[in-house]
């Protein structure tokens, strides 16, 4: 039997009182796996991990970290939980070094632990360590997501959660950021990820979900997920699609 | 009896000039969202602005120019709405808050211009001898006043009346949309702006209008006249009234003034001739504890339609709730 | 023109600038301007001279230190002063401005900090009267200094004081955790919660530093100048000018531009006189706002 790191039931979360986004979702990610949450436009997938993180308000449903009930949990301390999220956009402090980026998110740790910890992030990523002192807002696109996940990982999270972490990048990173992903797993770390990018998501997930009008219609292996003719209508079959409210943060 | 008549117009004239200051803040405030904490300066723009053109030929500075009192109200909306256009132009492509800190400013330099620039406002001493209507009735008071106030009315009634067709025309809509949604006011770009210039532009010549009406009315006008605490009172009005009503404004300002004529009557029976001073400063303390409480516990006041934000319904997450939770 | 105007054109500076650090940091941190920062300074400076009578009412009379027309005394009661002044900002944000944030409009919370403003000054004015008092009424000699500038120690003293003060703060704000908290929540509040930082932490140490240093501020007034219950209010337009010019949320920029808008004073003073001092921060100002909305070390919002 797998242990599930993040066990999400019946979830209900929306902005505004009475007008729920998410609609009843329920998502097992189990230790060690990418979890991949598809679906079309509008269907609630951002705020589902938003709510998640803590940052959209709950109206039903709970939420289990590591079998600890965090439904109720303020979105600063989750973290300390053990859940880290990389949101989908202005997800650095721009006017801050990558140095302090990391620092500031190293925070949380022990202080002895932190600089080991920094020093940890800049050998997994390279590009960083180089630009170390530059502000965050003068990276390229592909190095801002870097810096986002070595930000998130610096904690030592139980599960990654990311928002559309390849939305509005170059195809050449689009792929870097999956590798990293994918290496990212190999090291032993629990991932949760939105994507737009079905395809490539797929292709590193382990099982996926798939999230119409807010609750979870279809689940499955995500090597053949891509063949299920289940998915091809709900998800390839593109129903009109209405605007997802917060998504575009 | 008499006296009591002519106490009520006396005290309505002066309540009324303040319902037409709190009406040019409520077009300002509560239809375009825009904060003016200067306020007391462009009412003091008018006021001098229509005395120098109204009153008779003064050796020691420049002017008056005796022209007719009339021209004198035309002049005062004229320059206070230019005033006001100018502040508004300078600082409403930039966040909220520095249009407040700039109609501080415009206040600040005001009372500067008003104290020092002795040629052109009579200094600290201010000026005196301004024309009134009516002036050939001062000699039956209850005439006087009453004939004050049916000019003051007068004037009130017909901004009212303007004011209320204005929120209601397109014009109007297009304001109350922009205040609900000031990011979406500053990416609309230069027409959103314009727009909101024109109303803080019309709001200034209805605030130096009451200026000027006041000055007639009195007769006599000084730099103390228009000190922050000018503005404050007129804030309290509103808040009072509610924002966003036009009859709110109005309320609001007859309420409090009574509450502050009522409340300083009061502390001058009840306190000696020293300790005035004091008790005029708690007074001040009082109406401003009452502005925090209606700002925390009922913020549409009395009138109010200004409806309180969807929370954070299309903001970004930035604005979102702090907790989460139902 | 003398250059002694640059010696008082630095002290106002000082006074100016440690006044809108203050002012720049609710504001790019709590995003709002508040009006009541003025009143934090003369609450404070109040807050000060009464710690210094009962001071003297518990000890005697203290023989200032050797140059200086103040003792001990002064230097304890400023600390108490402080912590007084960022007890009164953490109860007023308490009572008020935290319950105003809630409603998510932040030209609420400015409006709140006006009505804040007017009851905290009048409430000093009804307890201690308008009537201005001194710190010490001993008359200081001024050191000739050479360029026909004359400084008094206790001047020298202020502005070094104001020096340690920067450098502190500064080193706060860049180099501890609590300082890039509070960048980080004045960057991106939204990011700042997903990193872990708790945002009433970060709200209450800026509070703490912009009372404290409020407090510092309105004391030197009280010093060199005198205590009125509108020192404070008086020098609001001075010290919002400063950290606009400065550019919003920099607390170099607020200190430089306290200083440029001091130097600018004490010029105005010497050339035009004194009655028009207050209209140089309107046109610092309105010309910040014309050309360089962002001021010098301003960063665009996004």
């Amino acid at each position: 039997m797998n242990e599930a790191v993040l066990d999400v039931r019946d979830l209900e979360a929306g902005y505004e009182p009475g007008v729920p986004i998410v609609r009843g979702a329920s998502i097992i990610v189990n230790k060690g796996e990418i979890v991949v949450v598809l679906g079309p436009n509008g269907a609630g997938k951002s705020s589902l991990i938003k709510a998640i993180a803590g940052l959209v308000p709950i109206s039903r449903g709970k939420v289990l970290l590591d079998g600890k009930d965090v439904t109720a949990a303020p979105a600063h301390t989750m973290v300390h939980l053990g859940l880290a999220f990389v949101p989908q956009t202005e997800n650095v402090f721009p006017l801050m070094s990558v140095e302090d980026n990391l620092k500031v998110a190293g925070g949380i740790l022990e202080r002895r632990q932190a600089p080991a910890r920094i020093e940890e992030m800049y050998a997994m990523f390279p590009d960083l360590a180089r630009q170390k002192r530059s502000a965050a807002g003068n990276l390229s696109g592909g190095q801002r997501q870097m810096l986002a996940v070595a930000r998130a990982l610096i904690v030592h999270p139980k599960v990654l959660v990311l928002d559309e972490p390849s939305a509005g990048l170059s195809p050449k990173f689009v792929s870097m950021v999956f590798e990293m992903l994918s290496a990212i797993r190999k090291s032993g770390v629990t991932i949760l990820l939105v994507e737009q990018n079905a395809k490539a998501a797929l292709a590193i997930g382990d099982r996926a979900y798939v999230l119409v009008e807010g609750k979870d219609r279809h689940e499955g292996v995500a090597s053949t997920l891509w063949d299920d003719p289940v998915v091809a209508e709900l998800y390839l079959g593109q129903r009109p699609l209405k605007r997802e409210a917060g998504g575009a943060a | 009896m008499m006296d009591l008549i002519g106490y009520a117009a006396f005290f309505l004239t002066a309540a009324l000039i303040f319902s037409l200051i709190t009406l040019g803040l409520n077009l300002q405030w509560g239809l375009t969202g825009l904060f003016n904490v200067g306020l007391a300066g462009f009412v003091a723009i008018g006021a001098y602005t229509s005395a120098l053109l109204t009153t008779p030929d003064d050796p020691a500075r420049l002017g008056g120019f005796g022209l007719p009192i009339l021209i004198g109200w035309l002049g005062a909306m004229v320059v206070g709405g230019l005033a006001a256009a100018l502040t508004g132009y300078a600082t409403l492509r930039l966040r909220s808050d520095y249009l407040a800190i700039t109609t501080f400013g415009v206040a600040v330099v005001v009372q500067l211009v008003a104290l020092n620039a002795q040629p052109l406002t009579g200094g600290p001493f201010g000026i005196g001898f301004i024309p009134r209507p009516f002036g050939g009735l001062a000699e039956t008071p209850l005439l006087f006043n009453l004939s004050n106030l049916a000019i003051v009315l007068a004037v009130t009634l017909a901004a009212y009346l303007a004011l209320e067709h204005l929120s209601r025309s397109p014009w109007g809509r297009v304001l109350k949309a922009l205040r609900e949604d000031e990011r979406a006011a500053v990416s609309l770009g230069k027409s959103a702006r314009f727009y909101r210039v024109q109303a803080f532009a019309v709001g200034g010549a209805i605030m130096a209008l009451a200026g000027a009406l006041q000055a007639h009315f009195i007769g006599f006008i000084a730099p103390d006249n228009y000190l922050p605490i000018l503005t404050f009172q007129v804030w309290v009005m509103l808040i009072v009234g509610g924002s966003g009503s036009n009859i709110g404004a109005v309320a609001g300002s007859v309420l409090v003034w009574a509450i502050w004529a009522g409340s300083g009557a009061l502390t001058s029976m009840l306190f000696s001739p020293e300790q005035q001073a004091r008790a005029a400063a708690l007074q001040i303390v009082a109406i401003g504890v009452m502005l925090c409480v209606i700002l925390l516990v009922r913020p549409s006041g009395l009138f109010g339609d200004r409806p309180r934000r969807l929370r954070a319904a299309k903001a970004a997450p930035s604005a979102a709730p702090e907790s989460r939770g139902p | 023109m003398s250059l002694q105007f640059v010696v008082d054109g630095l002290l106002t500076g000082s006074m100016i600038g440690l006044g809108a650090i203050g002012v720049t940091l609710t504001y790019s941190i709590l995003r709002f301007s508040n009006f009541a920062h003025g009143d934090f300074m003369a609450w404070g400076t109040y807050a000060t001279l009464a710690a210094v009578s009962a001071i003297g009412a518990l000890f005697g009379k203290v023989a200032p230190i050797a140059p200086l027309s103040f003792g001990w005394p002064l230097i304890v009661a400023l600390v108490i002063g402080m912590a007084f002044t960022a007890l009164l900002a953490l109860l007023l944000d308490k009572v008020l401005f935290a319950r105003l944030r809630r409603q998510e409009q932040a030209i609420i919370v400015v409006m709140g900090s006006f009505g804040a403003s007017m009851a905290l000054r009048s409430l000093l004015e009804f307890i201690f009267t308008s009537r201005p008092t001194y710190f010490s009424r001993a008359i200081q000699i001024a050191m000739p200094v050479g360029l026909g500038i004359r400084i008094t120690p206790d001047q020298i003293a202020l502005l070094l004081l104001t020096a340690v003060l920067v450098l502190g703060v500064h080193l706060l704000t860049t180099r501890t955790q609590t300082g890039r908290s509070m960048q980080a929540m004045s960057q991106n509040p939204a990011l700042a919660r997903v990193v872990g930082i708790d945002v009433a932490s970060v709200v209450r140490v800026t509070w703490i530093v912009g009372a404290a240093l409020a407090c510092v501020a309105g004391v030197m007034i009280g010093i060199l100048v005198q205590i009125r219950p509108f020192m404070g209010f008086d020098i609001l337009l001075p010290m919002f000018a400063a950290a606009i010019l400065g550019g919003i949320g920099s607390i170099p920029g607020a200190v430089l531009g306290g200083l440029i808008i001091g130097l600018a004073e004490a010029g105005a003073v010497q050339l035009v006189g004194a009655e028009w001092r207050a209209a140089v921060s309107f046109i610092i100002l309105m010309a910040v706002l014309f050309v360089r909305p962002i001021g010098l070390f301003g960063v665009r919002e996004r």
